[in-house]
């Protein structure tokens, strides 16, 4: 097959993307945003810093292990570029900014392994200061060895709130209360499903122990009212109604806010894959077939990128993705029943953590209109739904043309989802009558003093 | 005045040192920008649209929310850039004018 494979992400899924790609004799190139590879979840710290293996991932701490030793075996074998941004992807070429050098480079096949950032829904007060969201929190911890502040909430719901929470608590940060929207009803309906994979349901229930040990107040069934604080000073406490609809404040400095994760998917956006509405995440997603091929020739997608499943999962759709590659493109490959029979336990275990932590739609209709949903210009609930109102748009980048709700810098990452609740409350018509935001280049701020980067020679 | 983020681990690392809005501040290497200003300072930013002052918020490069300007007129990314012994980082906008320029 021709030589020219791109892999975009160094996380679980794109490591070992390129490991399936050198083992058949291939040389892909491996480009990563990050300064060094790991992605999120095995986020590798500084050098220089000093945290075993066991104090930065805990029960995962052999699984990072693993993946950073592939990666680091890898290299020699596969063109490495970190601390580069794919910006573009037009026609088989990926548009590429280091620093202040851009290139493009062209590819027969490009395996998209984007990686996930949390799914925000707005409370009044996240602008505020101090509020971070959770996967925000774990990489001041896991990165930095610093907390978020020294009277932390964490709040929204997800594997990942307690997960947060534990490793706070373990590395001695003070954590003022834990709020979850999803209930322990939720909870106990979705363990048949959440059985598919027993350890990591042990694993779960853990970090429930930890908390408790250390006596962290945990209140399910929440609903959150504001964040409370300042426009100077930021966080000053937390308000929301307990499961019995009673009040409750707590004081605090930071908040962690989350509610499970939403793929990264602007890349496959801008490379032209289709996208269909997923009923059960309630989320627009990129169209795959069992092995990650999307609906654009050439383009596989896989990890968290493509549908969360966490990361051992990812491990096994990135080895499969490149797999797919290279039966495409002729070779002959391997695996592939083995791989597609275990992704189907982890999508049945993924659908368990959704009943268990589900999308609390329902807090979009019930959002203030102070409530500021688009964090980046400052847009509020009450100025969307003028909008919706007034201008009758009901179509997601037609209410943004409006609003400018997802028209800021994050484009969207942290208000699209709940910015569709507002405008489909708003409109009474169905979350997924009102589309998703297009994907635009470039996915992330370039400097304007661009240099064309020189070719190596060959 | 205190930080917002407090230093957990990795505390033996080498102290360097930054301006922070024409005072010396303490940080320490290997601190990406953002830790290097929020172990000292409570915020990073004004934000344009009035709505008071922002401290960050993904701490992955995915919100551009902490976004700070050096007193050269450099715009950086303060959650993925590392710091640098001598930095000279603006955090607040003028008070002249409009206030879109950062005060030197």
């Amino acid at each position: 097959m021709a030589a020219r494979v791109i892999v975009i992400g160094t996380g679980p899924a794109g490591v070992r993307a390129a490991e399936a790609l050198v083992e058949a004799g291939l040389r892909p190139t491996v480009i990563d945003e990050g300064r060094r590879d790991g992605g999120q979840i095995y986020r590798r710290q500084p050098e220089g810093f000093t945290r075993s293996y066991d104090t930065l991932y805990g029960t995962e701490s052999a699984r990072a292990a693993a993946l950073h030793e592939s990666f680091d075996a890898l290299k020699g074998r596969i063109d490495y570029l970190p601390e580069t941004l794919v910006w573009n992807i037009t026609a088989n070429a990926v548009h590429l900014v280091s620093g202040a050098s851009y290139r493009t480079l062209e590819f027969d096949a490009l395996i998209i392994c984007s990686g996930a950032t949390d799914r925000l829904m707005p409370v009044k007060g996240w602008h505020y200061a101090g509020t971070y969201s959770l996967g925000g929190a774990q990489v001041a911890l896991k990165s930095q060895g610093c907390s978020i502040g020294s009277r932390v909430v964490l709040m929204g719901t997800g594997p990942l709130l307690y997960l947060v929470a534990a490793q706070y608590v373990k590395a001695g940060a003070a954590v003022s209360a834990v709020f979850d929207t999803s209930t322990l009803l939720q909870r106990l309906s979705a363990l048949p499903k959440l059985l598919a994979i027993p350890a990591a349901l042990k694993k779960g229930i853990a970090l429930m122990g930890v908390l408790r040990k250390a006596r962290v107040r945990v209140y399910r069934g929440v609903r959150p009212l504001e964040i409370g604080g300042s426009p100077a000073h930021g966080v000053s406490h937390v308000e929301v109604a307990l499961q019995s609809g009673v009040p409750f404040k707590v004081a605090c400095d930071a908040v962690a806010l989350g509610y499970h994760l939403r793929p990264e998917t602007q890349l496959a956006d801008l490379a032209g894959c289709e996208f269909s509405f997923d009923e059960a995440t309630q989320q627009w997603l990129p169209a795959i077939d069992e092995d990650g091929r999307s609906s654009v020739k050439g383009i596989y997608l896989a990890g968290d990128g493509a549908r969360i499943r966490g990361a051992d999962a990812a491990e096994r759709s990135g080895r499969l993705a490149a797999l797919a590659a290279m039966q495409d493109g002729g070779l002959k490959v391997e695996g592939l029943a083995a791989l597609r029979a275990q992704l189907q336990v982890f999508s049945r275990f993924a659908a368990g953590l959704r009943a268990a932590f589900p999308w609390p739609a329902r807090f979009a209709s019930m959002l203030p209109d102070e409530t500021i949903v688009c964090r980046c210009e400052a847009i509020t609930a009450g100025e969307l739904r003028r909008v919706v109102r007034e201008t009758g748009a009901q179509e997601a980048n037609r209410a943004k043309a409006f609003s400018r709700v997802g028209m800021g810098r994050c484009q969207g990452r942290f208000c699209a989802h709940a910015g569709a609740e507002v405008i489909a409350a708003a409109a009474s018509v169905p979350l997924a009558f009102v589309g998703r935001l297009r994907g635009q280049a470039p996915v992330k701020p370039l400097p304007v003093t661009l240099v064309e980067q020189e070719e190596a020679s060959e | 005045m205190s930080g917002r983020f407090v230093r957990l681990a990795e505390t033996e690392r080498r102290a360097i040192v930054i301006t922070v809005d024409g005072v010396a501040r303490q940080a320490a290497e290997g601190d990406t920008l953002m830790v290097a200003l929020l172990t000292s300072t409570r915020t990073l930013r004004d934000s344009e649209f009035g709505d008071g002052r922002r401290a960050g918020f993904c701490l992955m490069g995915a919100c551009q929310d902490c976004w700070v300007w050096t007193s050269d007129g450099e715009r950086l990314r303060a959650c993925t850039t590392p710091v640098a012994a001598g930095m000279s980082i603006v955090t607040q906008l003028s008070t002249a004018g409009e206030g879109v320029w950062p005060r030197a």
